[in-house]
């Protein structure tokens, strides 16, 4: 069985828990973490590639946590003719991988960093965020 | 001797092609090497701009005559309503308008896809816009109702009018609660999780002349890449100068201008419909003013850098919605810009609305079109309200 990648979401209440290690421990499951982005008391997000034969009840424990979990199927794209650069996603994107060249001040986007959260499409004034499946 | 110039000496000088202009952020860098004195004798034209949401925002359209005529008591187009209180086939599309039936707020947080700037934008780019209308009907204007598709080549006029634009200063927005809010301001997480500004702060154009010593009533400027005039001070125009209560000085604020132009020779990347989620639809304008060097006195404001301007930090989370006077202090645009500001002893995250490189290149295209002699200066035919004036707001009070 091939590896799935997901996107799993900490709420700032539950990202100082040891949850990953319990996937391991408790589920026998292979992990490998792709990006992960997570501070105690903040919201967190994490891609992991799992596997495992308890893959469905690995899942199960993690939304049990309180950690929502998304396929990562879809790709997140900036349409830079849109894109007017002013910023308002920079500070939201839970990543940074929205952000500013400074002192250009022009906004960039790293889909390598990228958790496909897709705050950005609903905070983009202008719509120059999409999502590509 | 002081430098002293009049517009017709400056505009001499474009129409020869031999006037010196620069941007508002170029001037700063020959200021600080050669002083002001030297810099306002050799520079006469300093180029500002900003590109912003700016919501008070608006055309007036004449939509021409159908066979047989209406009246045009309401007209919708794209599904949006333009007001159609005035005379027959002239209605007027607010940025801010929603479309007929959009579900607002009413699933929080709303999307605000489509409004009214947008329909202004789409008619800038030339698309086909539905226009939807519907009258009672008179002897003179028998037909009631009316369907059809228009382009901004279609109608009669097209002026953009803006009432309220390029704010001489902003707040920066804090969220001091514990819940994420949706705002003009955009989404301001809680706890102080993020701070958003508006300005292009050094580059913005009521930032470098605060005394409205050249800025007035006749002012031509770009607009929406076009050419406009500033038509009136903007609707709450109460310019002053930023004090805390030690007296320290930390710029000027206040002054907004109301400002026209004919919508048909604009772009469609310099007026841009835009969302607010969870708060409504606008128009993003690109706007940008150019200051003739009269005198040192012009040149010293039109050099200020983003160290001496700030912006008030204003909490959004209870005390801006409750009218409750008062900030957390300020936060200089340099500060702003470096994406950290300290607020109640926080770094908090800090991020702009406006954009600053389509502000740097609205600067550049003005400066362009004045060293081609193809923009020349107006002298204000009447002064607009400054600081010295002390214009304070009224507030609306509740009466039963």
């Amino acid at each position: 069985m091939s590896p799935k990648k997901i996107v799993l979401r900490f709420g700032g209440d539950i990202s100082d828990k040891p949850i990953i290690y319990h996937l391991a421990k408790d589920y026998d499951l292979v992990f490998n973490i792709v990006k992960a982005n997570v501070d105690p008391q903040k919201e967190g997000t994490m891609v992991l590639e799992l596997t495992g034969e308890k893959y469905d009840q690995g899942l199960a424990f993690l939304q049990s946590q309180g950690v929502k979990v998304q396929p990562l199927t879809e790709e997140v794209i900036i349409n830079k003719e849109k894109c007017t650069s002013c910023g308002a996603c920079t500070a939201l994107c839970p990543t940074g991988a929205l952000y500013l060249h400074r002192p250009s001040m022009e906004v960039d986007f790293n889909g390598d960093d990228c958790v496909v959260c897709q705050l950005c499409l609903k905070v983009c004034p202008v719509r120059a965020m999409e999502v590509r499946f | 001797m002081a430098t002293e110039k009049t517009y017709a000496e400056i505009n001499a000088k474009i129409k020869a092609g031999k006037a010196v202009v620069l941007t508002a952020e170029e001037v700063i860098s020959l200021v600080a090497e050669k002083g002001v004195s030297r810099a306002a004798r050799e520079v006469d034209v300093v180029t500002t701009g900003t590109f912003s949401p700016m919501c008070s925002s608006g055309a007036f359209l004449n939509l021409g005559h159908s066979k047989p005529r209406i009246k045009m008591q309401k007209v919708w187009l794209n599904e949006v309503p333009a007001y159609a209180g005035i005379a027959a086939v002239d209605a007027y599309i607010g940025a801010t308008e929603l479309p007929e039936g959009d579900p607002a707020n009413s699933n929080f947080p709303g999307e605000f896809r489509y409004g009214g700037g947008h329909v202004i934008h789409d008619l800038v780019a030339g698309q086909p816009v539905k226009l939807k209308a519907v009258s009672y009907g008179t002897d003179c204007y028998p037909r009631k109702e009316l369907e059809t598709h228009i382009t901004l080549a279609d109608i009669n006029e097209a002026v953009l009018f803006n009432p309220r634009n390029s704010y001489q200063n902003y707040n920066c927005a804090v969220n001091l609660s514990s819940k994420t809010i949706y705002t003009y301001m955009g989404v301001l997480k809680p706890n102080l999780g993020n701070a958003h500004y508006c300005s292009a702060g050094q580059l913005s154009p009521l930032l470098k002349d605060p005394n409205f010593l050249t800025i007035g009533l006749g002012t031509r400027i770009f607009l929406g890449g076009g050419v406009g005039y500033v038509a009136w001070n903007g609707t709450q125009h109460f310019p002053g100068w930023q004090k805390d209560s030690e007296g320290n000085n930390y710029g000027p604020a206040g002054g907004t201008l109301a400002v026209i132009g004919d919508l048909k020779q604009m772009k469609p990347n310099w007026l841009v419909g835009t969302s607010y989620f969870g708060y409504g639809a606008s128009l993003t304008v690109g706007l940008g003013i150019p200051i003739p060097i009269l005198n040192e006195e012009v040149m010293r404001f039109a050099s200020v850098t983003d160290t001496d301007l700030c912006a008030p930090i204003v909490d959004y989370g209870e005390a801006y919605g409750q009218r409750i006077p008062g900030n957390l202090g300020y936060a200089s645009y340099a500060d702003l810009k470096s994406g950290t500001i300290k607020v109640n002893g926080k770094e908090v995250p800090a991020a702009p609305l406006s954009s600053y490189p389509k502000a740097r290149e609205i600067a550049a295209i003005l400066k362009e079109w004045i060293q081609k002699g193809e923009f020349l200066l107006t002298e204000p035919v009447q002064k607009l309200p400054s600081p010295k004036d002390g214009l304070t707001a009224n507030t609306l009070e509740i009466r039963v």
